[in-house]
């Protein structure tokens, strides 16, 4: 949105500065992450407990997994505020198809599935259109939470086989629930894609300059639908998770989620002006953040307020980093 | 005529599309035509008018500022808490103290977006995170019911001067002074100019920090005035108050025509787009369509304007290559 003040921060600078200017932000998110945690132990004698410790993850994990895609997405220039309402969508047509008898299995299929199209659909209106995506998802997120809405009224569906609880409710390995596994292994996997693949390296060049990427012979559109679509998957398969933990499907469901998500991804490092960011700092953040609101739970501290802190934390995430670069002269070494 | 056609096309798409709407809900209840359906329409859309109309400038200017709802929530909360401390200060009073309230939070928004760079939409997102859960802090949780208020402020916005209400007064106020300041005032201009192009609006020597600080500034005012007004009309200051409704202001000037990309908006399209939200939001009782479609029509509606618009607006550069 804006692109004036702080322009494209790969032109000017070459490729070792700015890893290195990313490690150091990267850093500071470990160091913060390591913090948190020392202050949470000293707060309550239950907090270093590896079942507690375990069981707090789904609720990060669940939109660490959006954020990934989100860190796409806004690293081409583009965001999906529609990411909630998508979610609650897919358990909408996951409650029904439990409803009718469907076991786990066809159930994932449809989450995911429903979130897939949801994503295209986005995708193919910012595309086609040439309509800012803040826009098009402005609208969808309106009209995806509108058909849950108007289809459930102020009932719920919880009609949900036991077997499919076992997805949100169960652990692959002792103490790490499926969807915390499943979390890291997607941001292995993005990570991966981003960093060492050549659609990874296009997407950058794509948030630093969609014309010059145009044409330089980078199919931008097919790039953009692409992650639109796989923002979508990811929520749906958020909305597995979710669902299943919780086995209710209610109109509200992750009612909010889309600014959570967002936090997670600007406060890794993500740049909104496009081009800036990695999946390294994305995970941080999705931890720093669980872990805050895991700490405050403990004291009961009540979500508005913790969301105080975590409005505070996002806002300093961006201003910090140029801040530190006017004290910090150009070209010393860190 | 073709003039007016091409100067005014998007608000008279909008008002054809709210002529359909009346029609077709009369043709299902003609009772809805009528002079009560147009005074409760005016009344309830007074506010989204003028949040719409403040976040026009915004958008305008390539900016969004999506901690209003917040603001107007905090800015509701302390001026209630004020109120029941302090018994005796007149409506007047109380519409200054939310507008220094809001002023404050509006130029903490200003400082974050001007001083420190930080996008508008991250930093009115975080900020209003902040401000809700200040709400909560400053209330500790608990409700200011019409009991507590006093009996002025909550009689204002119902009562009527020359056959009108205190609400739709304060729409015609904020139409007057929108209109003065987007279409009649320099600096409604330079921040169309600065939308448009901001490095041509910067190059004939606009201080794009210094007008976008006051944009920012002036929305939190406005918005610290609506949190006053919300409180009184609904005779209610808790932390939920007005949830969601940055969204419904962003969606008014969306539907009136306001280009996302900057430059582009008239007062005239803004309002209408709130009155045309604010209509079908009364119309979809009568016609016996659950209120719980709202939000889906909602979007819909959103999502027409905002491709018809881009349609409209959309200059065919010369294309080397294919759209890729």
């Amino acid at each position: 949105m804006t692109e004036n003040s702080r322009s494209n921060p790969v032109r000017a600078r070459a490729p070792f500065k700015i890893s290195s200017l990313l490690l150091r932000w990267e850093l500071l998110l470990l160091m913060m992450l390591a913090i948190v945690m020392v202050l949470n132990g000293r707060l309550s004698e239950y907090f270093w407990d590896a079942a507690n410790l375990g069981d707090a993850t789904p609720i990060f994990a669940e939109k660490g997994m959006i954020a990934l895609a989100m860190a796409l997405l806004i690293l081409c220039r583009e965001i999906d505020l529609s990411v909630a309402s998508i979610m609650a969508l897919s358990s909408l047509l996951m409650g029904f198809a439990a409803q009718s008898g469907a076991d786990w299995f066809v159930l994932v299929l449809v989450g995911v599935g429903t979130g897939t199209l949801c994503g295209f659909l986005n995708g193919f209106l910012v595309v086609r259109f040439a309509v800012p995506s803040i826009a098009i998802t402005l609208g969808t997120m309106s009209l995806f939470r509108g058909i849950a809405q108007a289809v459930l009224g102020d009932t719920a569906l919880t009609a949900y086989p036991e077997s499919f609880g076992n997805l949100g409710q169960g652990y692959a390995l002792p103490n790490l629930p499926i969807s915390f596994v499943t979390f890291l292994i997607l941001a292995l996997c993005a990570g991966v894609f981003l960093a060492r693949t050549r659609w990874g390296r296009n997407l950058y060049a794509i948030g630093n300059n969609p014309d010059a990427a145009r044409f330089s012979g980078i199919p931008v559109a097919r790039y953009r639908l692409a992650m639109f679509t796989f923002s979508g998957m990811l929520a749906g398969l958020s909305a597995v998770f979710l669902t299943s933990r919780i086995t209710t499907t209610r109109p509200n469901i992750a009612q909010g989620w889309e600014l959570d998500v967002i936090t997670m991804t600007v406060l890794g490092g993500v740049s909104i002006a496009g081009g800036v960011g990695n999946i390294l700092g994305v995970v941080l953040s999705v931890l720093l953040l669980g872990m805050i609101q895991f700490g405050m739970g403990l004291i009961n501290i009540p979500g508005i307020v913790a969301s105080i802190i975590i409005g505070i934390l996002m806002v300093l995430a961006i201003a910090l980093p140029p801040l530190i670069k006017r004290f910090v002269k150009p070209g010393t070494k860190s | 005529m073709k003039k007016v056609w091409k100067t005014y096309q998007r608000e008279l798409i909008l008002l054809g599309l709210l002529v359909v709407l009346l029609i077709g809900v009369g043709i299902r209840s003609p009772s809805f035509i009528s002079f009560k359906t147009f005074d409760a329409v005016w009344h309830d859309s007074a506010l989204l008018i003028a949040l719409a109309l403040t976040q026009m400038l915004v958008i305008m200017s390539r900016g969004i500022d999506l901690s209003v709802a917040a603001n107007l929530a905090l800015s509701g909360m302390l001026v209630g808490l004020l109120a029941k401390a302090v018994p005796g200060i007149p409506v007047i009073g109380l519409l200054i103290c939310g507008a220094l309230s809001g002023l404050v939070l509006g130029i903490i928004n200003a400082s974050l977006i001007n001083f420190l760079e930080i996008p508008p939409i991250v930093a009115s997102l975080g900020m209003m995170s902040v401000y809700r859960g200040l709400t909560y802090v400053v209330s500790g949780g608990q409700w200011i019911n019409a009991n507590e208020l006093p009996v002025g402020l909550v009689d204002f916005p119902n009562a009527r001067l020359l056959g009108i209400t205190g609400l739709e007064w304060v729409s015609l106020i904020a139409l007057v002074l929108g209109w003065f300041l987007v279409h009649q005032s320099r600096f409604g201009r330079e921040i169309r100019a600065l939308g448009g192009n901001p490095n041509a609006a910067k190059y004939v020597g606009i201080p794009e920090t210094q007008r976008l600080f006051v944009l920012y500034a002036l929305s939190g005012v406005v918005a610290g005035m609506v949190g006053v007004l919300w409180v009184a009309r609904f005779a209610l200051a808790n932390t939920e108050i007005a949830s969601g409704f940055e969204l419904q202001v962003v969606a008014a000037c969306v539907l009136g025509g306001v280009s996302i990309a900057g430059g582009v908006g008239s007062v005239l399209g803004t309002a209408l787009g709130a009155i045309f939200l604010t209509t079908l939001y009364n119309a979809l009782p009568v016609v016996n369509v659950s209120p719980f479609w709202q939000t889906a029509i909602v979007g819909v509606a959103i999502l027409v304007a905002a491709i018809v618009n881009q349609g409209a607006s959309r200059v065919k550069g010369k294309t080397i290559l294919r759209r890729a």
